[in-house]
């Protein structure tokens, strides 16, 4: 109990100061006016962040809802939110240039800012753990992600609520933040519990105003957790996906390649997702080069082009690839399964196709439902 | 060695694409000690249809009996044939016409329709001869046409993308505005290639760079049904700039012919 304190909402300010004055950028949700929903950019402070927004989220679809909350964290989560902040979509890792009849290897600049992110949730950790197993702790480090993730502080807030499309409660890696994190917040009516989770945190917090959690305080943190627990979507557990090996030939694959548009949103918002490609970006003189890595996704042919052939042609590989992969997979290669339960594939599937209920009906788990399409309010008005 | 001769024929267009090469700025200088362009309408530089060209670039789309026999010299007279932006590669906006009756609609314009020599389609350069590489778009991606060129002069094929705009959209991280908004945004089924231009500024996407490779244009046109669409809206999104490309022109097809909803 005497790592808990608890800082008043007005203090919240003084915390991103804090912060910034110990050298980071801060990077925190904020309203998206042209796109709509949330996104994760740089703030300037509390001004800019999402108070008493309130998301719903459905497969295929993502509302925010304005109440008279004095909250700031009163959503469940956003597009992305650590990804792209560590393993940036699209980067330049080296340039080639040819002279005297030589060539020669430029690295480019790693200097990563220092950067923190607030706001961070549950399902967000656990897929940076995921995501350092495979950028730095393989036979190969990766030293653009490398440099990035060591300037990183991470400002986790637990959930106060669960959207429709969340099941970190079945994958084991939320509601609560457990670890992984250098600030945790639980953000209650009027202010927030608070821990510290490494020596950076403490320093940071060191000058804030905090005050002694009182017994209140904890109950009501507790009580808003234990209420994300109840979450609509359940993903099989561990000995039931052990089966997913066993399913290649099912014929719910040709049922979801039905709906599915090949599109690849699921795996660019997917927060443990890290397949790319690496494409040459020649000067028009020809003297030079530029190697660049991009974002890639088990849905684009290129992701299969192996020695002249594109060997996942159809959506019923492709789906299957993705699945099977992150659910099957994963487990030998990083010893857990690759999903977190955040739901962002299914809130930001175009077409809304439900990866839980996918996977239960693959397994037996679960029938089909009737009818096969989404359910689509048919009363918004669209362009 | 001497440079590459390089010509960039227009045919039935806005000229929009032959002017993103005039824009390209500096690059067009740099591009000029690389290649000799011996042939531009839109700078000045005309040559017969029958000189020899190391590669040729056509804008535009074909609509007349006269346009099928410059092709066709053009087509003869050239190492590389490349089709530049929408027109070229998939008959363009003005495609619509091969839907209607073309002699009806001459009839009703033109007082001695006798005189107009024109086909009644608007097609697509490989309708007519064979192409070695399309660049689609509207207007074509300078970045696009100038990678070509470096490719075709290391003697390597081209990598242009054919992913859809949604990879570009999210790489660019933008929210999805399907999602966020119910937008009858077309990127699922686009081709990559203008950097997410559109739905970067909460516009949705309307093809301008023609079907992407394994769509799935049934489930996406349900969608905007289930967005808010009618059917024959749905028909109009798929029949754009590009919907004489076969993908985009089966959709259409399939949208106008079956009752999709009930009501």
């Amino acid at each position: 109990m005497s790592d808990m304190r608890y800082l008043p909402r007005a203090a919240l300010s003084g915390l991103i100061d804090a912060i910034r004055d110990a050298g980071y950028r801060v990077i925190g949700p904020r309203e998206e006016t042209g796109q709509g929903g949330l996104v994760y950019r740089e703030i300037d402070g509390v001004e800019d962040l999402p108070q008493g927004l309130h998301d719903r989220q459905e497969p295929g679809s993502y509302r925010l809802e304005k109440t008279g909350s004095p909250r700031y964290f009163a959503w469940a989560n956003t597009a992305s939110a650590i990804k792209p902040f560590v393993y940036a979509p699209r980067e330049k890792l080296w340039r080639v240039v040819h002279k005297e009849g030589r060539i020669h290897f430029e690295p480019v600049e790693r200097d990563a800012a220092k950067t923190a992110i607030l706001g961070v949730r549950a399902c967000d950790l656990a897929a940076l753990e995921l995501q350092d197993a495979h950028f730095l702790r393989g036979k190969f480090v990766d030293p653009y992600y490398k440099a990035r993730r060591e300037k990183l502080l991470l400002v986790a807030v637990n959930c106060s609520h669960a959207a429709a499309t969340c099941f970190c409660a079945s994958t084991g890696d939320g509601p609560e933040v457990s670890t992984g994190y250098d600030i945790l917040l639980d953000e209650l009516e009027d202010g927030y519990l608070l821990r510290v989770g490494s020596t950076r945190g403490a320093m940071i917090v060191a000058d804030l105003p905090l005050q002694a959690a009182t017994q209140g305080h904890l109950e009501a943190a507790l009580a808003q957790s234990e209420a994300c627990r109840a979450q609509q979507r359940v993903l099989p557990g561990e000995k039931d996906l052990a089966r997913l090996g066993e399913q290649l030939e099912s014929a719910r694959w040709t049922k979801v390649a039905e709906r599915c548009l090949s599109c690849g949103n699921c795996t660019a918002v997917c927060p443990t997702c890290f397949c790319h490609r690496e494409l040459e970006v020649p000067a028009l003189d020809g003297k030079s080069s530029e190697h660049w890595r991009d974002a890639d996704s088990c849905f684009s042919e290129d992701h299969s082009y192996i020695v002249g052939e594109v060997v996942r042609h159809g959506t019923r590989e492709r789906y299957r690839q993705w699945m099977t992969h992150k659910l099957f997979n994963w487990v030998p290669q990083y010893g857990r399964i690759g999903c977190t339960g955040c739901g962002r594939c299914t809130t930001w599937c175009p077409v809304g196709i439900d990866f839980v209920a996918e996977a239960n009906i693959v397994l037996g788990l679960a029938e089909a439902p009737e009818p096969e399409l989404p359910h689509v309010d048919g009363s918004e008005a669209a362009q | 060695m001497s440079k590459p001769r390089v010509a960039i024929h227009k045919f039935a267009s806005c000229s929009g694409c032959q002017l993103a090469f005039v824009n390209m700025g500096t690059e067009l200088v740099e591009l000029v000690k690389l290649v000799d362009l011996v042939h531009m309408a839109e700078v000045g530089h005309v040559l017969p249809d029958d000189a020899e060209m190391d590669i040729a670039f056509i804008e535009g789309s074909i609509t007349t009996p006269h346009d099928v026999e410059r092709l066709k010299s053009i087509r003869e007279h050239s190492k590389f044939l490349i089709t530049m932006g929408a027109c070229a590669t998939s008959g363009g906006i003005q495609a619509l016409r091969n839907n209607a009756d073309s002699a009806e609609w001459m009839r009703s314009v033109y007082a001695r329709p006798e005189f107009i020599h024109s086909l009644s389609t608007s097609g697509a350069i490989a309708n007519y001869v064979k192409v070695d590489f399309e660049l689609w778009g509207c207007p074509v991606s300078v970045r696009q046409m100038l990678s070509t060129v470096r490719s075709f002069l290391f003697g390597v094929p081209p990598q242009i993308q054919r992913e859809k705009v949604c990879q570009e959209c999210k790489r660019r991280g933008n929210n999805c505005i399907m999602v966020t908004q119910g937008a009858a945004c077309m990127g699922p089924v686009t081709r990559t290639g203008c950097g997410a231009l559109c739905p970067s500024f909460g516009a949705p996407c309307y093809t301008c760079y023609g079907p992407a490779e394994n769509i799935n244009v049934g489930s996406f046109g349900r969608r905007l049904m289930g967005l808010g669409l009618t059917q024959e809206q749905v028909v109009r999104k798929f029949s754009s700039i590009n919907n004489a490309a076969p993908a985009f022109s089966d959709a259409a097809k399939l949208f106008c012919s079956e009752p999709w909803m009930e009501e």
